[in-house]
């Protein structure tokens, strides 16, 4: 069987990146095929950030870009460069929970707690695009993020309970 | 010395809502799952599996993927590691008996054939695109129909699985009311939101891996077993679970694979399945084709049930989806035949799914007695009241708690049951026909021994260690409330610490028994610990409770104090201090005994549904859903309702959305995504409302607690399919029950 050193082969083109994380500016140097969700998990150390099926079916890989919820895992790295990127790692203010984090802890709005950063990035999109109305309108609008442990009527109360104290 | 003590005084932490206590973990992102492990530079494989059901492999052509910048190894049959093929085994929990890439040989379509290793994610991934395997097909068996192999087990997991008592036929045969129908669920998958990860990586011939199992200890006798190691040398690290529902619990190859390919390049390897693997790789839920005889009087009393079930396993691994389990011990039923047969197929090997068997037994025993309510022309509640079990008819047993009876009826008061109508399609409301339907849950109570370590630091803190889970379950919860209570110290002063198969021995995370198990293993070591603290305490001359008994001392906010004069206290860290040995740590553990010698252990519950049918869009939704369940004393009642309702959702799933669709001609999963394989989402979920019937259990064990995992599934997809028919008139006896099996309920 021939067998190709990859030391020798050639390398793919890369192109430098510059965006903002969680407010900061970052620079990388990627390969066009690099995915946001790659890009974050095994680039920039964001692994709290997750990927259930790298096909934009279940929602656990959600980020905020440029505040418009995004499922990280069908977007490609490379055209965002410039544009600001928040992810679960970005939302409380130091030590302080930012309201639908608490609100998701009060509420215990998850379990495994694995589509959890994607839930709240979400939620946090809904409630800021006034679509958290009514809790039929919060299932609809949450309806992209799957909860395997079933945890939808909490995430449900959960967002109802912080678009209430606004 | 030896020292005698009350229990110290319970602050009662147990049983309350708390949040978790690795909520915060969760929300900010810091929780590691383990494709989140802290391993340097790690390669990154891919796995690529096989395309034919049976055959062999006749060339694997590389030339493509080594040329990808970036990939660094293809390991495949012809260059692995030699590991031998495990027999399954208790301990060494080898699901599937066929060591990973050690033959050419195909023993079902999505096999593991391969695994491309490279620097990147994505130069493995583009690797294993451009892998070129031709194979050599021979005929597969791949429905149960086709099947020419049919076992008929004995035993599965120590249990006769082919019960009789009376005569079953006769009594049958003999009865007024008799129900004969085949119910059929189909396979289904697990589908936790993580997908199953193994990060592998060798140091000085030590095996270290980070794995998203729920048994660490069954993961490392397992790998010990395939690289011929001492158990000792492997260590499994798993703190957090992405959910596992099961397909985490047995030991699955890709973990082989993983360490594998970390042996071969030397350097730590990371392997995540892909969501489509997921569906061939780490079992599934066996589909049943279930034909059940009931015969009973007019009155609605059970007089006979045969319970037939025909499932499917692979060439290469045994399960039995013991479906008829429930049909043995529900109800009270003098003459009773069950046969579990099971098909060998040319697929890949199912395993334990939520409730493995009582989940779709008791859809099909559920429909039955639903079917013979209506035959009976009685309400279907008062059936399952009227063939209530007082003592356990498969083995004479009585039951070591059961307040079901209880459930019944705080379930039928709060969902208003008394002002349901009878007959099919006589409720509507807003042009909507409206059904109700109830069913009862059950699961068996058990447990297996377990060991904690306690250790008081010398800062007062409290910490636990043992290899038990946390599957989203609570598990960090409850442990910090029990061993809070044993010490008197606040749950936040209690940090701990799981999923690591270098802490004390616990059980699979699976069966519903950690609870059961790992809480009165904890609350045992938690008590040694305050008792030797309180030896310090009461005998060391720089205490203030110097020279007290121990009887005289209780433990409370954190401290040591005398019961009568409360300002003679000493903290926990000072007892430390006056101990002189930096920490005080100690072993406990609690093991069953005799108990199921004299009590047969089963949780209960009963699930009331509520369905909304569209005639006009066949659009069928589950509007209200109501569980109230017997499980023991509740340890957190805030984590406890929310694992019931996740359990009612995978009924609400079961019954109406899931399916794994397998080409019957080829063998391939054809819903291997999230788009195909419908999981329930927000919208499809109503709220949800969960009642405790609290009767604590002392005969299971110290906390009088039994395991809530598994049964809130159990009862739901039955009590959706009766409303179904409530609403509509049509009797689904196959799930899932999809818009196109109601298009003709009616003349629309």
């Amino acid at each position: 069987m021939p067998t190709a050193d990859p030391s020798l082969a050639p390398a793919r083109s890369t192109i430098p990146l510059t965006l903002r994380l969680n407010g900061r500016e970052a620079t990388f140097v990627v390969e066009p095929q690099v995915t946001l969700l790659d890009l974050l998990r095994d680039r920039a150390g964001l692994e709290g950030t997750k990927k259930g099926c790298d096909r934009g079916q279940c929602g656990a890989c959600t980020v905020l870009v440029n505040g418009r919820r995004t499922l990280s895992c069908l977007a490609l790295a490379l055209p965002h460069a410039g544009d600001d990127i928040t992810t679960i790692e970005g939302l409380a203010d130091g030590d302080v929970l930012h309201p639908v984090q608490a609100a998701f802890v009060e509420h215990d709005a998850f379990q495994c707690g694995f589509c959890t950063p994607g839930q709240i990035l979400s939620a946090v999109a809904v409630i800021a695009e006034g679509r958290a109305h009514g809790d039929d309108a919060i299932r609809e609008a949450m309806s992209g993020n799957v909860c395997r442990c079933g945890a939808y009527p909490n995430i449900v109360a959960a967002i109802a309970a912080v678009q209430g104290a606004r | 010395m030896t020292v005698t003590a009350e229990r110290p005084a319970t602050k009662g932490f147990i049983g309350q809502p708390i949040d978790r206590v690795d909520g915060r973990a969760k929300v900010t992102g810091a929780a590691r799952y383990a494709a989140d492990a802290p391993v340097d530079a790690p390669l990154f494989a891919v796995i690529v599996q096989s395309t034919i059901a049976r055959g062999r492999m006749t060339a694997i052509d590389e030339t493509a993927t080594r040329a990808v910048p970036g990939v660094v190894e293809v390991v495949t049959y012809k260059n692995a590691p030699r590991v031998p093929t495990l027999p399954f085994d208790f301990m060494v929990p080898v699901q599937e008996e066929l060591a990973p890439l050690q033959t050419d040989e195909i023993h079902y379509d999505g096999q593991h054939v391969a695994a491309v290793v490279g620097t990147t994610f994505e130069a493995a991934r583009e690797g294993a695109a451009l892998l070129r395997i031709a194979y050599e097909q021979r005929d597969a068996e791949l429905t149960i129909d086709d099947a020419h192999q049919v076992d008929l087990p004995a035993q599965w997991f120590g249990s006769d699985i082919q019960p009789r008592r009376g005569e079953p036929e006769a009594a049958f045969e003999a009865s007024e009311v008799r129900i004969d129908a085949t119910y059929v669920t189909p396979l289904e998958n697990h589908n936790p939101l993580e997908p199953s990860v193994t990060v592998a990586e060798w140091r000085d011939g030590d095996l270290i891996v980070h794995d998203s199992t729920q048994w660490v200890r069954g993961t490392r006798a397992a790998l010990a077993k395939h690289f011929a190691l001492d158990e000792e040398r492997v260590h499994v690290i798993a703190p957090f679970l992405g959910g596992g529902f099961g397909c985490k619990g047995f030991f699955w190859p890709h973990a082989a694979i993983a360490a594998m390919a970390a042996k071969l390049t030397n350097r730590p390897v990371k392997l995540v399945l892909t969501r489509e693997q997921m569906f061939t790789s780490c079992g599934r839920r066996s589909s049943t084709r279930q034909h059940l005889r009931v015969g009973a009087s007019r009155d609605g009393r059970l007089k006979s049930v045969l319970h037939d079930v025909i499932g499917e396993s692979s060439r290469v691994g045994m399960f039995v989806e013991s479906a008829g389990g429930v049909t043995e011990m529900l109800y009270d039923v003098p003459n009773v035949a069950i046969t579990h047969r099971v098909a060998r197929l040319d697929v890949a090997t199912p395993t334990a799914m939520r409730a493995p068997g009582e989940a779709p037994g008791s859809y099909a025993l559920g429909s039955a007695l639903d079917e013979l309510a209506y035959a009976c022309g009685l309400d279907p509640l008062d059936v399952l009241r009227r063939n209530h079990a007082g003592t356990d008819p498969s083995n004479g047993l009585p039951f070591s708690s059961k307040h079901l009876l209880a459930c019944y009826e705080r379930g039928a008061e709060a969902f208003g049951w008394s002002t349901r109508t009878h007959a099919p399609r006589s409720m509507r409301e807003n042009g909507e026909l409206i059904g109700w339907g109830v069913a009862t849950a059950t699961y068996p109570a058990m447990r297996a021994p377990a060991q904690a370590r306690v250790t008081i630091g010398a800062d007062g803190t409290i910490d636990v260690a043992t290899a038990t889970h946390d599957l989203g379950t609570g598990m960090y919860t409850i442990l910090a409330q029990i061993a809070a209570d044993a010490l008197g110290v606040h749950p936040d002063a209690v940090r701990v610490r799981i999923g690591d198969s270098q802490f004390p021995n616990a059980p699979v995370a699976g069966g519903s028994m950690s609870s059961a198990s790992v809480g009165p293993a904890v609350q045992d070591a938690a008590q040694r610990a305050y008792r030797e603290a309180l030896a310090v305490a009461i005998s060391s001359g720089a205490s203030p409770l110097h020279g007290l008994t121990g009887d005289a001392v209780e433990a409370r906010d954190g401290m040591l104090r005398a019961k009568d004069d409360p300002s003679r206290a000493i903290p926990y860290a000072d007892v430390v201090k006056l101990a002189e040995t930096g920490a005080i740590e100690v072993l406990g553990g609690a093991a069953p005994g005799d108990e199921d010698e004299k009590f047969s252990f089963h949780s209960f519950g009963a699930q009331f549904v509520e369905v909304r049918f569209d005639e006009e869009l066949a659009r069928l939704r589950v509007s209200r859903a109501l569980g109230v369940f017997d499980c023991g004393r509740i340890l957190n009642a805030k984590t406890a309702r929310s694992q019931m309702i996740g359990g009612i959702t995978w009924g609400i799933g079961m019954a109406l959305f899931e399916e794994t669709v397998r080409d019957g001609r080829f063998g391939a999963v054809v819903t291997n995504n999230l788009a195909d394989y419908h999981v329930p989402v927000n919208a499809d979920i109503p709220n949800i409302e969960v009642e405790f019937v609290e009767e604590p259990d002392y005969n299971l064990n110290s906390l009088g607690a039994r395991g809530i995992g598994e049964i809130g599934i159990t009862g739901v997809a039955a009590a959706i399919a009766n409303a179904v028919y409530h609403a509509t008139g049509v009797r689904v006896r196959d799930l899932p029950i999809v818009p196109e099996k109601l298009l003709g309920s009616a003349a629309v």
